[in-house]
């Protein structure tokens, strides 16, 4: 058989194929001679057919058939093979074949080789792809090594140690006595990698990091090592640029951060020296700004003097302006690092960084947006938001949600004026309305019902930026909504902001019906804009023309459009004496949580206010004949607030029971699981929906002068009834029982249920807990809410059980006593 | 810690790639590529970071690369490497090739890929800075290719003797 041919060769033949089949066929061919050739287990070419094959492997074709070949030259004699055999390992192998075990023997009898070379390559391959047994069963010889006084060993050791350290982190006391004089050392190259090792333990475990600090006075070490660097003169062999070995000043100066940290004592010891380093370096060359850079990451992170810090954030900003891209953006990233705690020195660089918004360069100006953002405050609120808009404007699209998001929360937090906020947002979602984030368009309504005085004011933008252009969803949406709500101020012209627009009813119907036939209109905007018109109907005089439209729709094939414009039909026809109800203004909504990003890297903010969520506002899902149809407006949404509890162990089939024993009453006294009753108890939920939905506490006049009454006083149980009244809802008795125990075993399972008669509404909160305990040791506490809309006297009827020294004990009784106050 | 090293050419054909922490094959075909789709739409004059690929870890990874005429020398690295740092390494590293090469161009690269990787595994190692200095670096080097030459040298001597003997 021919010998194969060389590496050189290969390539050369390689680089004159045309096109990927043909560089394919010859790998392809060569791979099979390749093949052969290890059948025949020919020592002489081995290690050249592995180089060509490490070749065809970093063009990305498979080589896996020459692991096991790797192997033997590993275990060859000649350094030659040697270095192809480990790097070969390097690159084919790794710790999920098991091939790579073979390799520990090996590896091991070259750690004590005597060819230094050969126990650097060892030491190199165990470092870069040594698995945790390999590890483990190696450390010892790792170890060894790093006490010899070999410097090109030491320092192969020293990362050796670390990627066993990261491998398989029990092992790190292992090399603490080696680390001893690791320092001492005055080669650079070992003392660089020695500061790496010991970068490793500090960060590792905290113990190692009290022990080097106290124990080994690591830190009066270091600075003595990086006073010499600076103060030495030129030395030829660590020079780059000028600077003595600027790779260790980092390293150094990155260690001393890690000792720093959170210690006085430490950071004393080191404030002359980060001092000197930051007014000696020499700025025109990278490595002098690199040094620069992680000094002045170190004095932020340390607990340094306050002179200090003013240094770093100053050489921050004379990195700003610094002509060189990659300087201006390592001292962005710094300044967005430290911008919380040190606020008041980087609003003095503001005006650069708002510079930086203009750049041409992708990642400063996602940097210094984020900056700005942090450095909004209620002082630079106008002009910085002048600057950012105008940034909105001009940026690429993938910054414009983020910047948007960011434009409304720093709006929301430090808006000077109802006006200026309004017309923020108005300004945002006309140029980037298409990139605002979906939640922001409840946010916005809600702020615009809000401001009661701006109203007049807001639709009259809304309705010119409608005009303009209804391509952007979002406004359009907040515009139909608001025209919707306030159509007849619009036609009114009350505006006092501006100067009003003379408005007729047809135009702005002629807007909305646009909205609902455009190709431009998502179907949610549809939905947004025959809502609105409905809503018109009760505002203007030309209800024909919102009959017929109504009416059109109501054949429509989106599901959604057809089903509101069939109830709405059905508002028309049967229940049109119920319309002008429905159809009022809404009341002022309150945030009952955050809505929205919490910052610009945002979390989807909640709103477990969706029933808050103004998308449907007049959807009537149920059937139009209930009662209090101004409270089923909010009502029945997809979202079932949480308010309706469970009583602790009662299955809902007791409610059953009760309700067969109480023929006349109506019972709403052990509420099913929360969902599955909605359907089932619509009229329970809009009454309460809306106290929910106000966060105001439950009991608002403690004390109003009700005097408590008892309710039940039999076999030592006694039940308290206690008064309150709801503030939103007068019609609302708010009652807290109170139950306690005289005799002398608790009572267990307690359940407490009550009936009302049927022109009442009844909710149970749950209780504080089901055991009564003994001798009135304790209380359990429940709250009943009662809606008494017709004022009538307040009776009921309660049910107890409970378990009462191993036996359970039931009891009915009727509660006839209420006070008339509780109920008037 | 440094998780790849990458040079390519302005093609995208790998002329070395090194990675640091474990890929398989097809990944690491993908890693070029990506990154090489990343760093040649970046302009001339804009900064040398970038925010790392999806593959090779996503925002918490940087890419710090620096083009030389026609190749791209792409360093993937984590956050715990100074920036600046790195791009200093980066020129000592292509300085150390051009002393060891003697103006090194792309044609030595794809013909000595076996030296990059040897010359490569003396300054970093593991993903750590191993070496920095340039003379170190190049006297062990040096040495090792000794070493070498002088096997392949006492081989063929071996070879052309046992010839002679067996005539």
């Amino acid at each position: 058989m021919p010998a194969p041919i060389r590496l050189r060769e290969l390539i050369r033949t390689i680089r004159t194929a045309r096109t990927q089949a043909e560089e394919r066929e010859m790998i392809q061919k060569e791979c099979a001679a390749i093949r052969s050739s290890f059948r025949e287990e020919d020592n002489t070419y081995r290690c050249r057919n592995v180089a060509k094959l490490l070749y065809m492997h970093m063009l990305g074709y498979p080589a896996h058939f020459g692991q096991l070949e790797c192997l033997k030259l590993i275990a060859s004699q000649k350094f030659t093979d040697k270095r192809i055999g480990y790097l070969g390992a390097m690159l084919l192998l790794d710790e999920r074949q098991d091939v790579h075990l073979l390799m520990t023997n090996c590896i091991k009898n070259d750690l004590n080789h005597s060819t230094q070379y050969v126990q650097g390559l060892a030491l190199c391959t165990l470092g870069c792809m040594g698995s945790s047994e390999m590890c483990r069963d190696l450390a010892g010889e790792v170890e060894k090594l790093l006490k010899t006084s070999n410097s090109y060993l030491r320092k192969k050791a020293a990362l050796c140690a670390v990627h066993v350290i990261r491998k398989v982190p029990e092992l790190m006391e292992m090399f603490l006595p080696a680390t001893k004089n690791l320092l001492s050392e005055k080669n650079h190259g070992v003392l660089h990698t020695s500061v790496v090792l010991l970068t490793e333990m500090c960060e590792r475990s905290p113990d190692m990091l009290s022990h080097f600090r106290k124990n080994e006075k690591l830190v009066p070490q270091l600075v003595r090592i990086l006073k010499n660097l600076i103060m030495s003169g030129y030395s030829p062999e660590h020079d780059v640029s000028g600077i003595s070995d600027p790779f260790l000043q980092v390293r150094i100066l990155r260690l001393l951060r890690i000792l720093g940290r959170s210690d006085d004592d430490s950071s004393e010891a080191m404030n002359d020296i980060l001092a000197q380093v930051a007014t000696n370096t020499e700025t025109s060359k990278n490595v002098g700004n690199a040094i620069l850079y992680e000094t002045v990451l170190t004095i932020m992170d340390i607990k340094s003097e306050s002179g200090l810090r003013v240094l770093a954030i100053n050489i921050l900003g004379r990195f700003l302006l610094n002509n060189d891209k990659n300087i201006r953006y390592v001292a962005l990233t710094s300044l967005l690092k430290t911008v919380q705690t040190d606020h008041n020195a980087v609003q003095r660089h503001r005006s650069t960084i708002v510079d930086c918004l203009k750049d041409l360069d992708v990642s400063i100006k996602r940097r210094a947006m984020e900056l700005s953002f942090a450095l909004v405050n209620g002082n630079n609120i106008r002009g910085m938001m002048k600057e950012l808009l105008y940034f909105l404007d001009s940026c690429d699209p993938e910054f414009k949600a983020d910047c948007a998001s960011g434009v409304f929360l720093a709006a929301e937090k430090y808006a000077p004026s109802k006006r200026w906020h309004i017309d923020t947002i108005m300004r945002v979602l006309t140029t980037a309305g298409s990139y605002v984030r979906d939640d922001s368009v409840p946010n916005l309504i809600q702020l615009i019902t809000n401001s009661v005085e701006m109203h007049a004011y807001t639709v009259q933008r809304l309705y010119k930026a409608l005009l303009d252009d209804i391509s952007q969803q979002p406004l359009v949406q907040v515009a139909s909504w608001c025209i919707g709500e306030y159509g007849d101020l619009l036609v009114s012209g009350q505006c006092e902001e501006e100067e009003p627009i003379q408005v007729t009813e047809d135009e702005v119907l002629d807007v909305l019906e646009g909205l609902l036939v455009s190709n431009l209109s998502a179907p949610v905007t549809r939905g947004y804009s025959l809502t609105a018109i409905m809503k018109l109907s009760t505002r203007f005089s030309s209800v024909n023309r919102i009959k017929k439209v109504v009416s059109i729709y109501g054949s429509s094939i989106d599901v959604e459009l057809q089903q509101r414009a069939v109830e709405y039909n059905a508002l028309f026809k049967k229940y049109d004496h119920m319309r002008p109800a429905l159809l009022e203004r809404m009341p002022i909504m309150e945030k009952t949580a955050t809505n929205g990003p919490s910052e610009i890297v945002q979390t989807n903010g909640e709103t477990d206010s969706t029933v808050l969520d103004t998308k449907h506002p007049p959807t009537i899902t149920q059937p139009p004949s209930q009662g209090n149809d101004l409270l089923d407006l909010l009502g029945g949404n997809d979202v079932v607030p949480v308010i309706q509890t469970s009583l602790p162990t009662k299955p809902p089939s007791a409610g059953g029971e009760l309700l067969d024993l109480l023929g006349d009453l109506s019972l709403t006294g052990a509420p099913p699981p929360a969902p599955a009753s909605v359907p089932s108890v619509p009229m329970s939920q809009p009454p309460f929906l809306l106290d929910g939905l106000s966060s105001q506490p439950l009991f608002n006049d403690i004390g109003t002068g009700i005097p408590p009454m008892t309710a039940y006083n039999k076999n030592g149980l006694k039940i308290e009834f206690m008064f309150e009244r709801s503030n939103p809802n007068p019609n609302i008795a708010v009652i807290t029982i109170h139950a306690s125990n005289s005799t002398e075993a608790d009572m267990t399972d307690f359940v407490f249920q009550a009936a009302v008669p049927k022109t009442f509404q009844l909710q149970l909160l749950s209780p504080s807990s089901n055991v009564v305990p003994a001798l009135n040791q304790g209380n359990v506490t429940q709250v009943i809410r009662v809606l008494n809309p017709q004022k009538q006297q307040l009776r009921m009827r309660i049910k107890l059980t409970y378990t009462y020294k191993g036996s359970p004990v039931q009891d009915l009784a009727e509660v006839n006593n209420f006070p008339p106050q509780s109920w008037q | 810690m440094i998780k790849a090293i990458l040079i390519f050419n302005n093609h995208g054909k790998p002329r070395l790639s090194k990675f640091y922490e474990h890929y398989s094959e097809d990944t690491e075909q993908q890693i070029i590529r990506e990154t090489f789709h990343l760093v040649s739409k970046r302009d001339e004059n804009v900064c040398n970071f970038l925010e790392g690929g999806m593959l090779i870890g996503g925002s918490d990874n940087k890419l710090i690369y620096r083009h030389y005429a026609t190749l791209y020398f792409v360093f993937c690295v984590d956050s715990s490497e100074s920036e600046l740092g790195i791009l200093d390494l980066i020129q000592v590293f292509v300085e150390t090739l051009d002393k060891c090469f003697e103006n090194v161009c792309e044609l030595d690269l794809i013909f000595h890929v076996d030296k990059v990787h040897h010359i490569l595994s003396e300054m970093v190692m593991g993903g750590m800075v191993l070496e920095t200095n340039m003379n170190e670096i190049i006297t062990h080097v040096d040495a090792q290719n000794k070493m070498e030459k002088s096997e392949v040298r006492a081989a063929s001597e071996a070879r052309v003797l046992s010839i002679i003997i067996l005539i």
